[in-house]
């Protein structure tokens, strides 16, 4: 049989990808309005730099470098982005993906810089972390019905203080930040399996960026493929339903606060592990990198694959910030596109039912004028 | 002692009036998240009239204004989720999160932007205004009376009265419990839901300029309010959506809060030598557990965070 035609417009995935540029695209714009009521000179070049982001180096080989330097960060996005769509394919709001961050940032750097464990025992040890702290929003929301998103936010906050403790037996004596990865545990850096070469050398490039990707497939296949990615999903779409069909759902949100947290700490252990960053002891704030791991879920659509390139566009022009005229902005003009990216994502539903409605009308004005020729031949 | 007397009521002056806010919005039907990037706007709105009323107005002057200034910025930013809320249905979780990052993000950027038009070397997120705040401030031996405690005990009378003796208040509820039904009495659901989120907006604004007067140095807008929006939340659903039990549930989690801040007064907190990191946890862990008992049996109003669709009825 022929499969049915189908108009470019009712396509869901097209949907979800026009959506996303809009929102891309007049995130931007705002972001460039407010820029002009700030500064009307330098705002075109602000945008442009921000946009631009490693381009901004003229020779081809500093741009290589820092390309591999966003793509280093894009790693632990995507995975705190795939934690944030595969909870809200169950119909929990994971906001403590920062939380689970920041315990598996603590886990796998405690087990390098104490124990010098190898990088995979470090990478285990962030990925249990991460679940353990999700799985406790988890239970929380499933035997005391604690909204999971006021438990995570309190679970972000304690988790901060906690690896601030913990990962002050392990930094330099002279500065709040961690001992330097490379020197006193070199065998718990990640491999690069010269991947490095491909960016000018850069020494942060390592397997981190293919692992992330490999895990955005796993988890697309695991949603969509398996009976037990079908459960989650129809837990998510109506809990009382799948009850019915002998599903377990209280087992069900449990398991998905663990996977979610699992994926957000192994995202930590990803970035930290790279000797890229060092974790600050005396940080009084969550790192952003959980809530932007929002805005690149919803951006891409919560499709796992159209997080791929979500992520990698929010950390482009998060990275991007970091090179605008300081003497007019400040690098938070990326976090505040990003924000902006985010709140227009929620009017997302909005436009898809718009595309189906302008769908609609056009088939049913052709279906009009089919009849109408039809009614002339027959007379 | 009176120190931490002084800091209970200050911390729970604030969670009172964000909790007082995020419960109107509640009953209303919307699920307010984004209280935090409420405080946030509304203390940028408070902090900018410290920062640039002349002293001539004199302190009851300041006090208003700032206030006026604070709760007219945080009404306007809760019209964002008001908007994408009840006219486009969008997800109230996702939009309450956009407003807690879009708050913190664009004042950082407009204190950061003003300061740097000033100073070009200044690239700080503080704002000046350690002189105007003594406006709002009292000296009773040695005690710092807070203006603000006072206006938290009367928004308190006036959200009980408005809640429960107001044919408003219980048009309102109606819209949070049973949407339908109060839409085919005539109420219309949409008017009371922005008049609930609006509320929420004034409420959170006041408690934002609250929290940053609390402190004792300049307080930086990167850092945003510290979960203190969420706090609320939790303060909120301990008090069950009811002001009075509320007002309870705040002065036991402002006792915590103010505990991180003054502990070191305590000689024999003090010689139990635990890392300031647990105190400032503690507030957290005290919300979590105090939640997962009382959460069981939740009286929160049926239809939150439901968008309302007149062609399901």
């Amino acid at each position: 049989m022929k499969k049915k035609h189908q108009p470019l417009l009712r396509n869901s995935g097209f949907q979800a990808l026009i959506a996303s540029l809009f929102c891309i695209l007049l995130g931007l714009l705002i972001g460039y309005i407010v820029l002009l009521f700030i500064n009307p000179n330098g705002a075109w070049k602000a945008i442009t730099t921000v946009v631009k982001n490693f381009l901004y180096y003229p020779r081809p080989n500093k741009q290589l470098q820092y390309l591999g330097d966003t793509m280093v960060k894009t790693a632990p996005l995507l995975m705190c982005s795939l934690s944030i769509l595969f909870a809200y394919k169950v119909g929990l709001f994971n906001i403590g993906a920062a939380g689970q961050y920041v315990m598996g940032a603590g886990a796998s750097l405690y087990c390098a810089l104490a124990w010098h464990m190898p990088w995979y025992i470090c990478l285990l040890a962030a990925i249990v972390a991460g679940a353990f702290w999700g799985s406790l929003s988890g239970l929380l929301k499933a035997y005391c019905n604690v909204n999971e998103v006021i438990s995570c936010i309190m679970l972000n906050w304690i988790g901060l203080y906690l690896i601030n403790i913990l990962l002050t037996t392990v930094k330099e004596v002279a500065s709040p930040y961690t001992l330097e990865l490379a020197g006193y545990s070199p065998g718990s850096m990640l491999p690069n399996l010269g991947l490095n070469t491909l960016f000018n050398n850069s020494k942060y490039v390592t397997i981190a960026i293919p692992l992330s990707i490999l895990m955005a497939v796993f988890i697309w296949i695991l949603l969509s493929k398996t009976k037990f990615g079908f459960e989650l999903r129809a837990t998510g779409l109506n809990k009382e339903a799948a009850r019915y069909c002998g599903m377990k759902e209280k087992y069900n949100i449990i398991i998905t606060m663990a996977i979610s947290g699992a994926l957000a700490g192994m995202g930590a252990a990803l970035l930290f592990l790279t000797g890229f960053e060092k974790w600050s002891c005396t940080q009084s704030s969550v790192p952003a990198m959980g809530f932007n791991g929002i805005a690149a879920g919803f951006l891409g659509g919560l499709h796992p694959i159209g997080a791929i390139f979500s992520s990698y566009f929010i950390q482009h022009i998060t990275n991007g910030g970091a090179y605008v005229d300081k003497t007019m902005f400040s690098a938070q003009i990326s976090d505040l596109i990003s924000a902006i990216i985010i709140y227009l994502c929620a009017f997302v539903f909005f436009l898809k039912q718009f595309f189906t409605g302008v769908a609609n009308h056009r088939e049913e004005k052709r279906a009009g004028k089919t009849n109408e020729k039809m009614g002339g031949e027959k007379q | 002692m009176t120190l931490l007397l002084q800091y209970t009521l200050v911390f729970s002056s604030v969670l009172l009036l964000v909790a007082l806010g995020g419960c109107f919005s509640e009953h209303s039907g919307i699920i307010n998240i984004g209280l935090e990037g409420i405080m946030v706007v509304g203390a940028l709105g408070g902090a900018l009239a410290m920062r640039f009323l002349p002293a001539s107005v004199g302190t009851f002057g300041i006090v208003s204004l700032s206030i006026l200034s604070a709760l007219i910025l945080g009404s306007l930013y809760s019209l964002l989720l008001a908007v994408a809320a009840i006219n486009f249905k969008a997800d109230q979780t996702l939009v309450g999160t956009a407003l807690n990052l879009l708050g913190v993000a664009a004042s950082t950027v407009i204190v950061k932007a003003m300061n740097t038009s000033m100073d070009p070397n200044n690239v700080s997120s503080t704002i000046q205004y350690i002189a105007a705040k003594k406006a709002f401030l009292v000296n009773i031996r040695g005690f710092e009376f807070n203006w603000f405690m006072l206006l938290a005990v009367v928004a308190l009378a006036i959200a009980y009265v408005l809640l429960y003796k107001t044919r408003f208040g219980l048009r309102l509820q109606a819209c949070g419990e049973h949407p339908a039904s109060a839409d085919s009495v005539g109420i219309s659901v949409a008017k009371m839901r922005y008049a609930g989120v609006l509320i929420s907006g004034v409420l959170g604004g006041i408690g934002g300029l609250v929290y940053i007067t609390a402190g004792v140095s300049e307080w930086k807008f990167e850092n945003g309010v510290a979960g203190f929006g969420f706090l609320a939340l939790a303060v909120m659903i301990f008090g069950q959506w009811k002001p009075l039990r509320i007002a309870l549930a705040a002065l036991i989690f402002g006792l915590f809060r103010a505990l991180s801040n003054v502990y070191t007064g305590f000689d024999f907190l003090a010689a139990l030598n635990v890392p300031s990191g647990i105190y400032n946890m503690l507030p957290y862990i005290v919300s979590l557990v105090v939640l997962a008992l009382t959460s069981g049996k939740s009286r929160a109003p049926k239809a939150e965070g439901i968008p309302y669709d007149k062609g399901g009825r």
